[in-house]
């Protein structure tokens, strides 16, 4: 008898402690959320040199909003690699953080799922309004036309980062601004033991970044104004081509570059010299973070074509920046809008893009002199002048990863020695088109 | 599976079990009412593990299963309830393999068989062959054993990530070998893309998978009494013929369940080719679980992710029951 008692006993927790953990979570949530000092979950995109150092950059600014609002945060530093899954299972579960971060190009693909709030006039006037931000951030941010998705917080913009020391020692007086330049210059800067230009040609985003710039300078485009891809087309097989001819023809690319692919090996080949030449987004404090001299980085707007093609557009940068959304879920509507308004302000821009080496996105920021460096300048004009937005369209994620992957894909054929012709490229853009589902 | 039971059964002593007397040594007052008051119990015991099953097992599973009917896209993320019903379209996409996306999903399955069937052979013929060294006692025979079983010990993502180091072109611990000191090939080659990344991941998921046939043969063989081979000596039997006649034979039992698990081990390993090629697998090296997770979580389409994985998992459990219903007859004429 006793046996059996103790054995019912055993089998009820056991099927009663799941249950109860199970449940557990979402009543502590509630609860908190009941109280007046409500905490706001926010996930943060790694923006420092580690997520440590993320952590050590956010946390006392946190606070600062927490003596401000009475409002808590608890902060996660949530990698790159993760962290458009993470909003997909969040999104997909409903159950999340109030606030996240996420890559300005992800803005209306995460837009079409409706798993942010959409910033309403009432709550851009309520954070200050739309005016407040630059209009080239502003356009990366969702459809056109519709209540921006999410706001943007660090702004930056792709530049040519050339070794001043290196340029000097090789006689170039000045950064090329033509294609054509650029080609002659990279040509005097190889040496059988030296390479002009490092590429992160094994990075599916670094390559579409760079693919959708080339396209636009020819005239191009990824997506119809209908939203439908429109990959194969002449203008992008060519800015595709020119693109990879830097390794294959002009032969100014260390072939090695293909398996490049974490997002940070070509930036380290330029900050130890090994390259001369590289183009990334806002790179000043990682260079410096990197062992750089920071009197040999120079920086200048990306090359244009010395002629534009018919239709081509002065473009030399996508306008890059980590944007900041609100989880529709969100218990704590009125918590969330205060820490975007947070974290827009004034002083929080001037800060936090100070530290990360990024560009405010709101203008009044900008009146702190440490963003009218010389080299942020150029990066600054480039953002406000010649930058376009990635095809804010919901296809946009899928563009990334099927071009992407194809671009990776022809660089390693010609990194081993198989020649990638144009109609090759055609080939595979048109296959990358047939698998885009909308 | 029935014909196993069957197999089982004449050694095994079940019904005497159950008549054996209590060990505490008192006598049974009445056993007949004692154990139908008792059998209920290993059922109610048996529940928490059932609904663990489900719950971890069967219930994701056919979730899949039915997500793979619905037009699950990144639309329909927030609200998947009113994902719309896609009947067949996701396996038609699939399975039509004149278009990309099919062809694409063929390509990578016969890149998977054939990596499957290679990793197969070689972790096992090592195995047996480590195994078979190693069987007959010796000095330090303890020390070479756990030696020989490092790989399969380490974190996978440890001893992965020293390979995709080791891989890398210009600064790889291969290319140095191969290149700078034993000067085989001129210019350096690549291990991570192109044709060589299929070698490289073979490679290295051999590395880790052999030492796991080792183990499990080299434990089969301690079963084998020594006396059976000394008479196959006094037979005049070589070490080939005890190999064949005697090693073998006594080991098909182990060997049985050892191919089936490295088969389904291989085919679906995820980790491995994740953590050698990151987030961009080549395309000569593209294996199906990749293929799945960057079809579903790379265009935001579970619809059709969840189909592939249906299509994968008839397909292990159409070759799972044909191994098991041949293996299970070559026994029972045995």
């Amino acid at each position: 008898m006793r046996l059996n008692k103790i054995a019912t006993a055993a089998v009820a927790v056991l099927l009663v402690v799941p249950l109860a953990a199970c449940s557990g979570s979402s009543d502590t949530k509630s609860s908190s959320t009941a109280k007046a000092g409500a905490t706001l979950t926010y996930w943060a995109s790694n923006q420092g040199t580690s997520l440590d150092n993320d952590k050590q950059v956010l946390t006392p600014e946190l606070k600062k909003f927490t003596q401000q609002t009475g409002i808590k945060v608890n902060l996660e530093v949530v990698p790159w690699a993760d962290l458009l899954n993470r909003v997909l299972a969040a999104t997909t579960s409903g159950k999340g953080p109030d606030v996240v971060n996420i890559g300005n190009t992800w803005s209306s693909s995460v837009q079409a799922t409706g798993a942010f709030l959409p910033f309403d006039d009432a709550t851009l006037t309520a954070i200050g309004g739309k005016s407040r931000f630059l209009a080239g951030s502003m356009a990366a941010t969702g459809v056109a036309g519709q209540p921006p998705a999410a706001l943007p917080i660090y702004s930056m913009a792709y530049g040519l980062y050339y070794n001043k020391k290196q340029f000097k020692a090789a006689g170039i007086s000045s950064p090329p601004k033509t294609w054509d330049e650029f080609l002659v210059d990279a040509k005097k800067l190889t040496t059988p033991k030296h390479w002009a230009l490092s590429l992160e040609a094994g990075s599916k985003t670094e390559n579409i970044h760079t693919a959708f710039t080339l396209s636009q300078q020819q005239g191009g485009s990824w997506f119809d104004t209908a939203g439908k891809a429109t990959f194969n087309t002449p203008q992008n097989v060519a800015a595709i081509k020119q693109y990879i001819d830097f390794m294959q023809t002009d032969k100014i690319v260390n072939p090695s570059d293909a398996q490049y692919s974490n997002g940070t090996e070509a930036l380290k080949d330029f900050a130890t010299g090994t390259t001369s030449m590289v183009f990334w987004q806002a790179a000043q404090a990682s260079l410096k973070e990197l062992g750089m001299n920071p009197d040999d980085i120079g920086v200048a707007p990306v090359p244009l074509p010395a002629t534009l093609a018919a239709g081509g557009k002065p473009v030399t940068s996508m306008v890059a920046g980590i944007n900041l959304g609100i989880f529709k879920n969100t218990k704590n509507k009125d918590a969330a809008i205060a820490f975007v308004k947070f974290m827009t302000s004034k002083p929080e821009q001037q800060m936090l893009n100070k530290t990360y080496g990024s560009l405010p996105s709101v203008t009044d920021a900008y009146s702190d002199p440490a963003f009218q460096t010389p080299n942020l300048l150029v990066i600054k004009d480039v953002l406000s002048k010649s930058a376009a937005p990635l095809p804010q369209v919901p296809g946009e994620s899928q563009f990334e990863k099927l071009v992407g992957a194809a671009m990776t894909t022809l660089f390693a054929d010609a990194a081993t020695g198989k020649t990638v012709t144009s109609a090759q490229i055609a080939d595979v853009l048109a296959a990358a088109q047939q698998q885009v589902t909308d | 599976m029935v014909d196993a039971v069957k197999a089982t059964v004449p050694g095994g002593r079940a019904p005497v079990s159950s008549v054996v007397k209590v060990p505490g040594g008192r006598a049974p007052v009445n056993p007949v009412r004692r154990r139908k008051r008792r059998q209920w119990l290993p059922y109610v015991l048996l529940i928490p593990a059932i609904v663990m099953e489900l719950l971890i097992h069967i219930i994701p599973m056919l979730v899949g299963v039915l997500m793979s009917f619905f037009k699950m896209t990144q639309l329909y993320l927030g609200n998947w309830r009113q994902a719309p019903f896609a009947h067949l379209d996701n396996y038609r996409l699939a399975l039509d393999f004149n278009q990309p996306a099919g062809k694409a999903l063929l390509h990578s399955f016969m890149v998977t068989i054939a990596f499957t069937l290679i990793v197969l052979a070689c972790s096992w013929s090592i195995g047996l062959f480590a195994a078979v060294l190693t069987q007959r006692p010796f000095r330090g025979r303890g020390i070479v054993r756990t030696l020989l079983l490092v790989p399969f010990a380490l974190p996978i993502f440890a001893s992965v990530i020293t390979w995709n180091f080791m891989a890398q072109r210009d600064t790889g611990a291969i290319n140095h070998v191969l290149v700078n000191q034993l000067h085989l090939t001129q210019g350096n080659p690549f291990w991570l893309i192109g044709g060589n990344s299929f070698v490289t991941i073979t490679l290295v998921v051999i590395w880790r998978t052999w030492p796991f046939a080792f183990l499990m043969m080299s434990a089969g063989m301690q079963s084998i009494p020594a006396d059976v081979y000394e008479a196959a000596v006094l037979d005049g039997a070589g070490i080939v013929t005890q190999l064949r006649r005697v090693t073998l034979p006594l080991l098909a039992p182990v060997n049985r369940v050892l191919v089936l698990v490295l088969f389904l081990w291989t085919f679906n390993d995820f980790t491995t080719p994740y953590t050698l090629f990151g987030d961009t697998t080549p395309a000569q090296a593209d294996l199906i679980s990749i293929h799945i997770y960057q079809n579903s979580f790379g265009t935001w389409n579970f619809g059709t992710g969840s189909a592939m994985s249906v299509l994968l998992l008839l397909f292990l459990m159409v070759v799972t029951g044909i191994y098991l219903a041949f293996v299970n007859r070559r026994t029972d004429s045995a």
